[in-house]
């Protein structure tokens, strides 16, 4: 099975054949190196920009104007922030000019602690993301996922930050992308460049074919009655865990995993929601005005009445920054006996 | 209607614009007025010896001979232009006053350079046209384009009917796809940066079109100049650009001189190896023969092209700062009306039917404008997606 860096590429090279896209670029993206986590090795169209966001978020936005198809990546999201003015416009370009000119770009960058990353590699960008207007946000938390919502992401009209767990870009899944060889070595030896010289390899590219994660819907990953977990990215790994764990001791926990944070999946969240009458939100952007608090603001809004426990949310603690040290880190992102203990908690709250 | 709620002027004094600047260029001391008046003409007559300009391609008469050998017809047609635009500005000023209007910005005084651009623009839409990325003080390069008064003025009132923004921005906030004018924004700069993308997709598409990026001289301190000069002369990765500035030697309040330390903005584009020059925007024939060199120069080798074009700012930065006349300051229609007639390629009569001909167009485009629709509420949730696709999150 691929890994997400892998799915990621896979997803880049069919777009290169099939989706018109014409421009990947970044810092460290083209050759030699493929970006920092390899997602865009042996690509055609892929290449180097100057260490400059504001000019790699500019570029995209006049490619997009002149009607190509583009993916820019900002290196780590940590890094974004100089250029959220040019997010701003580029989310409002539609809006402002009554229609006229729809920028279709994609924007990718790696978000989230687990690899210890330290103050300035561990940032997460899905709740600020979530308050500029005109982007469509999305975040997989598989390689299948990762490759449907890519290939989303470049179809589609709007521009679409594509936001990759860093933490999962080397966990393979369980499902093949569709024309993907089933031997994980074939794949290596056809797609990932080699140690040393890589000035003469070309990339052997299968020939996957198209498959699309709506953007807007997203996945119950575990079926259960007694609470809903919403997660995303990193965390619905460990919700999933979490929600395995507790099936042997009885509890039934229905994890559901959003995908997308803008537009969302409301109808399944209710739908859910609805059943299980509990909900926890759980997500490592930090927790004072976190995306999670909208969601429950809307869970609280329309299903008060048929609600048996507060609504939570686990997020990321509201301090600067990630400490390098583990303890710094531990203690800042959600951990999973945390998680465990809130839904354990929520669990037996009675009405 | 605005103006049926607020008596005349209470904008200007209580108005949340009005209440921003007090103090304005025109109220600003006119000894400084006049010190970065002639220290533009000192630096113009400096930079002058580095770019000798001849237009080949135009025929001239003998009376224009001084005239950089522009033909008559494209000597009066820019003076035509000039006033035009001129006039519409004034009657977006006067818009603003009667309270029709809630804020001005705009670019009279430039006209000198800014007719010309658009005169040399290679219309359309598509990246076989030229793309121009221009800022808030753009009126002539647009209405050389043959953008008509009555959307100026639309936009300027916020009517439905306005074709760059369906009454969602300001006034000279243009956005005109099929002439492939790129949306002007409010934040100053990024403009710079965006026009690499519509470079990099022309150069791709190998039909000797450009990206023409205008800004002011304040916006050069903002990053994204920078990341223009630094994107656009990447060794054999050039672009086709044409990067200007118009040095109108005032950022809002700030002067010249409190902002740069370079002699002329276009210092700083040599030190990336980009061809650069320093021209009299105030003069339309030395603007007109530059702009033609140097988009000559960019469509022949694909790389970047700079100029600094000093030019005037005669009512102010905007509405904001009182949007009056500065007097102080050269008025590029004046001197250009005057030696065009004083060459006799054009009678004060004649210039006078200009300029009345416009006013009446000016007025009637007002009227008209005044009672066409205005956005409905309903609509501000247009546009948001593509294909008016939702994203009311409450109707998700």
């Amino acid at each position: 099975m691929a890994n997400m860096a892998q799915a990621i590429r896979l997803a880049l090279n069919y777009s290169e054949k099939n989706l018109q896209l014409k421009d990947v670029f970044g810092q460290d993206v083209g050759a030699p190196l493929g970006g920092v986590f390899t997602a865009t090795q042996g690509l055609k169209t892929s290449w180097n920009t100057p260490l400059d966001e504001r000019g790699i978020i500019s570029m995209a936005m006049g490619i997009a104007m002149a009607g190509d198809r583009c993916v820019a990546e900002i290196q780590f999201c940590d890094y974004i922030f100089n250029t959220i003015d040019l997010l701003k416009i580029a989310g409002n370009t539609l809006w402002c000019t009554n229609g006229q000119y729809n920028l279709p770009m994609t924007v990718m960058t790696p978000v989230g602690a687990g690899i210890r990353g330290s103050v300035y590699h561990s940032h997460s960008f899905d709740s600020w993301a979530s308050r500029i207007q005109g982007w469509k946000v999305v975040m997989p938390s598989t390689p299948l996922d990762a490759y449907g919502l890519l290939l989303s992401a470049i179809k589609d009209p709007n521009p679409v930050l594509f936001l990759k767990p860093k933490a999962l870009m080397r966990v393979r899944g369980d499902e093949l992308i569709p024309g993907e060889p089933s031997d994980e070595k074939e794949l290596k030896m056809r797609i990932d460049a080699p140690i040393g010289d890589r000035s003469k390899w070309k990339a052997d590219w299968p020939q996957t074919t198209e498959y699309l994660v709506e953007i807007g819907k997203g996945k119950i990953t575990r079926q259960g009655e007694q609470i809903t977990v919403v997660s995303w990215g990193r965390h619905l790994l460990l919700a999933n865990e979490i929600a395995d764990e507790l099936k042997a001791d009885g509890v039934s926990v229905e994890v559901i995993d959003l995908r997308s944070i803008y537009p969302y999946d409301w109808d399944m969240i209710k739908t859910s929601v609805a059943k299980t009458g509990r909900v926890l939100i759980v997500n490592e952007d930090t927790e004072v005005t976190n995306f999670g608090e909208h969601l429950i603001y809307r869970v609280v809004q329309e299903l008060f009445y048929q609600l048996l426990a507060r609504p939570r949310l686990i997020a990321g603690k509201n301090v600067p920054g990630i400490g390098l040290h583990p303890n710094l880190e531990d203690a800042t992102v959600p951990q999973k006996a945390e998680i465990k203990s809130a839904i354990l908690e929520i669990i037996e709250e009675v009405p | 209607m605005f103006s049926s709620r607020l008596p005349l002027g209470f904008r200007l004094k209580n108005g949340a614009w009005g209440a921003f600047l007090s103090y304005s260029k025109t109220t600003s001391s006119k000894s400084n007025s006049a010190k970065a008046e002639a220290k533009k003409k000192s630096l113009i007559k400096m930079s002058s010896k580095k770019a000798p300009a001849t237009a080949k391609s135009v025929k001239s008469s003998a009376s224009s001979q001084s005239l950089g050998q522009l033909s008559d017809k494209t000597l009066i047609q820019m003076l035509d232009l000039m006033i035009k635009s001129r006039v519409l500005e004034e009657r977006l000023i006067k818009i603003y006053r009667a309270g029709e209007s809630y804020f001005w910005i705009g670019g009279p005084g430039e006209e000198a350079w800014g007719v010309p651009i658009g005169l040399l623009a290679n219309k359309g839409q598509g990246v076989k046209h030229d793309f121009l990325h221009l800022h808030y003080r753009c009126t002539p390069t647009l209405i050389a384009m043959g953008m008509p008064m009555k959307d100026s003025i639309r936009l300027m009132m916020n009517r439905v009917t306005d074709p760059s923004t369906g009454g969602r921005n300001f006034s000279n906030h243009y956005c005109i796809p099929e002439m492939n004018i790129a949306p002007v924004t409010s934040p100053i700069g990024v403009q710079y940066g965006i026009a690499l993308g519509t470079a990099h997709a022309q150069k791709r598409a190998g039909a000797k079109a450009i990206s023409i990026v205008t800004g002011g001289d304040a916006g050069t301190a903002e990053g994204d100049f920078a990341s223009c000069l630094i994107w656009a002369s990447r060794k054999d990765n050039e672009l086709p650009m044409l990067i200007t500035v118009q040095n109108n030697y005032w950022g809002i309040s700030t002067s010249y001189e409190g902002q740069h330390g370079e002699t002329n903005i276009a210092d700083r584009a040599r030190g990336f190896n980009i061809r650069s020059r320093v021209v009299n925007g105030n003069d339309p024939v030395e603007s007109y023969i530059a702009l033609k060199e140097e988009m000559d120069y960019i469509r022949k080798t694909g790389k970047p092209s700079f100029i600094e074009a000093k030019v005037s700012r005669l009512y102010g930065h905007s509405s904001a700062s009182g949007a009056n006349l500065v007097t102080s300051e050269e008025d590029c229609i004046k001197s250009f009306s005057d030696k065009l007639v004083s060459k006799k390629i054009i009678t004060e009569k004649e210039v006078k039917a200009i300029w009345s001909g416009y006013e009446e167009e000016a007025l009637r485009a007002t009227e008209e404008a005044r009672g066409e629709g205005s956005p409905t509420s309903e609509s501000i949730w247009d546009h948001v997606f593509a294909d008016n696709e939702n994203s009311d999150w409450r109707k998700f």
